[in-house]
């Protein structure tokens, strides 16, 4: 089997593994039952109140993580600006100390 | 900060270019340091409460993205047809910036769905066209990361499909029945939530203008890099 | 008129040079129908297919297979070098873009020729019972996609790690075209079936291929050449 072929199956074959989590829809939450109904079963009106999610830790990690990303970024940018800078003192400085040829 | 190099050949105004970017970027950073004062000075919003507060960053960044987007694909339509090289240069950097300000739209916003709508994601029209449009610009990316010689112009092509891509993603809500808010929120905004919302934006975009610069410049300092190695080799 | 000439000429030589070993056609056709199997066995439950599979399945199967086969037909290019001796041919370049295009198109209509009986006939799906429709999203779907596979399989041909690199460049940009045709598919499947639906779908395919044939037809040029 050539190279090219070789990863194509493994694509396909990951691909068919990760498929079924591709086409699934989000569960619909299930409501908290202190009970299992297993003697009998209790009709209700509504569904019971579940845990409202808390919203400050969301917003506090959605906030948090721009400004972590744009520091990194412009820390990554920063970085290689650094080395590039060097690289091109170094090497223009071998162009005109003493030029080989 | 940004030391000139040896760049003794480039002309003033590009020097002076040089300088405007740390100037911008100092701007942005004071503004994002008020920033907050704002967000949280700005009246909640009666269904959601807390978490729309998300939306101040979360909606500004994917308005930038969009931008970035649009400058990606212009920058590689005159690399393309116009043969500038400094057109490609831009191209790579708005590339990259676009992949980061997407990385920000896609984490904020399941932050704020998962309060808001229960779920962290969700297959919509909104949400898969901006996901499809991230993946556009990724592979651009590793286009260009990987492709070898030649890479720059196939990758120019590739940022020509991801700019069409932009109104799709900005349209779909309208289009399709969607859980996302639809465009009419921003224009419809009430005074107390229009003032930070557009501050936001307005620090955005300078901070985007700013570190698109120095992000060219990078990759100008690269060619110029390419250019000494090979003036070596004579 | 020289174009249609030339797109002619273009797509003989590539049918006539498959047809005498038809190596990428048989290939093709094996690996779409293996993909069909295996998203067959993936989404069965209690001997029974799930619901929706069908149409997703079908169209999976056309987007791996047809990147399969765009691999192949260029590389079969670049070895003999052919490619490079068309671009320096004085033939136009549009014209040449449009031949691979439909060189690629006639090949994926013949592997589509069999595997669309496959799916109906494992999901007990009647993708016939709407012919009209269902031929419109699958020619819209396939040129969709190959017009933006030709693009990038040609463009990769001289490029490093073109393997991967195409179904990379491939799938983000595909994935409306899919969408498309998996929801206008899955609109004929239903059980009430909602043709409106399917032709509202349909609009947004032939959408997209005017996009992305016009994009094509604009970078092949500048993108190909030296």
């Amino acid at each position: 089997m050539s190279r090219g072929t070789r990863l194509l199956a493994g694509l396909v074959l990951t691909l068919a593994l990760a498929a079924p989590a591709a086409f699934a829809q989000q569960p619909p939450s299930r409501p908290q039952v202190s009970d299992p109904a297993q003697q009998g079963f209790v009709p209700a009106d509504k569904l019971p109140q579940q845990e409202p999610i808390p919203a400050a830790p969301l917003v506090a990690f959605a906030y948090a993580f721009v400004w972590i990303v744009v520091f990194g970024y412009l820390w990554s940018i920063w970085r290689r600006l650094g080395t590039v800078e060097r690289e091109i003192q170094a090497v223009s400085k071998r162009v005109t100390s003493g030029g080989r040829g | 900060m940004l030391n000139e190099g040896l760049s003794a050949r480039s002309p003033k105004p590009k020097a002076k270019m040089n300088r405007l970017y740390p100037l911008l970027l100092l701007v942005a950073a004071a503004m994002f340091a008020y920033a907050p004062f704002m967000i949280l000075a700005a009246p909640y919003e009666s269904t959601m409460g807390l978490i729309q507060k998300i939306f101040y960053f979360h909606a500004p960044v994917a308005m930038t993205m969009f931008v970035s987007a649009f400058v990606c694909g212009i920058a590689s339509a005159i690399f393309l047809f116009g043969g500038r090289l400094g057109a490609d240069r831009v191209a790579m950097a708005a590339a990259e910036l676009t992949s980061i300000l997407g990385l920000i739209v896609l984490v904020t916003g399941p932050m704020w769905a998962r309060k808001a709508w229960g779920v962290w994601w969700q297959w919509d029209a909104r949400l898969t066209s901006t996901l499809v449009l991230w993946l556009i610009f990724q592979a651009y990316l590793l286009l260009r990361r990987f492709g070898g010689p030649g890479s720059d112009r196939l990758a120019a092509g590739v940022a020509l499909f991801g700019m069409a891509n932009v109104p799709f993603v900005y349209w779909s809500v309208n289009v399709w029945r969607t859980v996302h808010p639809t465009t009419t929120v921003v224009p419809s905004l009430q005074p107390g939530m229009r003032g930070p919302f557009w501050y936001c934006f307005l620090a955005f975009v300078l901070l985007y203008v700013s570190v698109l610069g120095v992000r060219t410049r990078l990759e100008k300092r690269r060619a110029e890099l390419e250019a000494l190695y090979l003036a070596v080799e004579e | 008129m020289r174009f249609v000439e030339t797109v002619w000429l273009v797509t003989r030589k590539d049918l006539l040079i498959e047809a005498r070993s038809k190596e990428i056609l048989y290939t093709t056709l094996f690996f779409a129908v293996s993909c069909v199997l295996v998203f067959a066995f993936g989404f069965v439950r209690e001997g029974r297919p799930l619901g929706d599979a069908a149409a997703g399945i079908l169209w999976i199967a056309i987007a791996f297979s047809g990147t399969l086969a765009l691999g192949r037909a260029f590389e079969r290019e670049r070895q003999s070098e052919t490619l490079r001796a068309l671009m320096m041919s004085p033939i136009d370049r549009p014209a040449l873009y449009v031949g691979k295009l439909c060189g690629v198109l006639i090949l994926l209509a013949a592997v589509e020729l069999i595997v669309v009986p496959l799916v109906g006939l494992m999901f007990q799906a009647p993708l016939f019972a709407h012919p009209v429709l269902m031929i419109g999203l699958l020619l819209t779907g396939t040129v969709g996609f190959a017009a933006v596979g030709t693009l990038f399989a040609a463009m990769l041909v001289r490029a490093r790690s073109r393997d991967v690199l195409l179904p990379v460049l491939l799938y983000p940009i595909t994935i409306p075209v899919i969408i498309a045709g998996v929801r206008g598919t899955a609109a004929l499947l239903q059980a009430e079936v909602d043709e409106p639906m399917a032709r509202a779908w349909l609009s947004m395919l032939v959408f997209f291929d005017v996009v992305f044939v016009t994009l094509a037809l604009w970078t092949f040029e500048p993108v190909m050449t030296e």
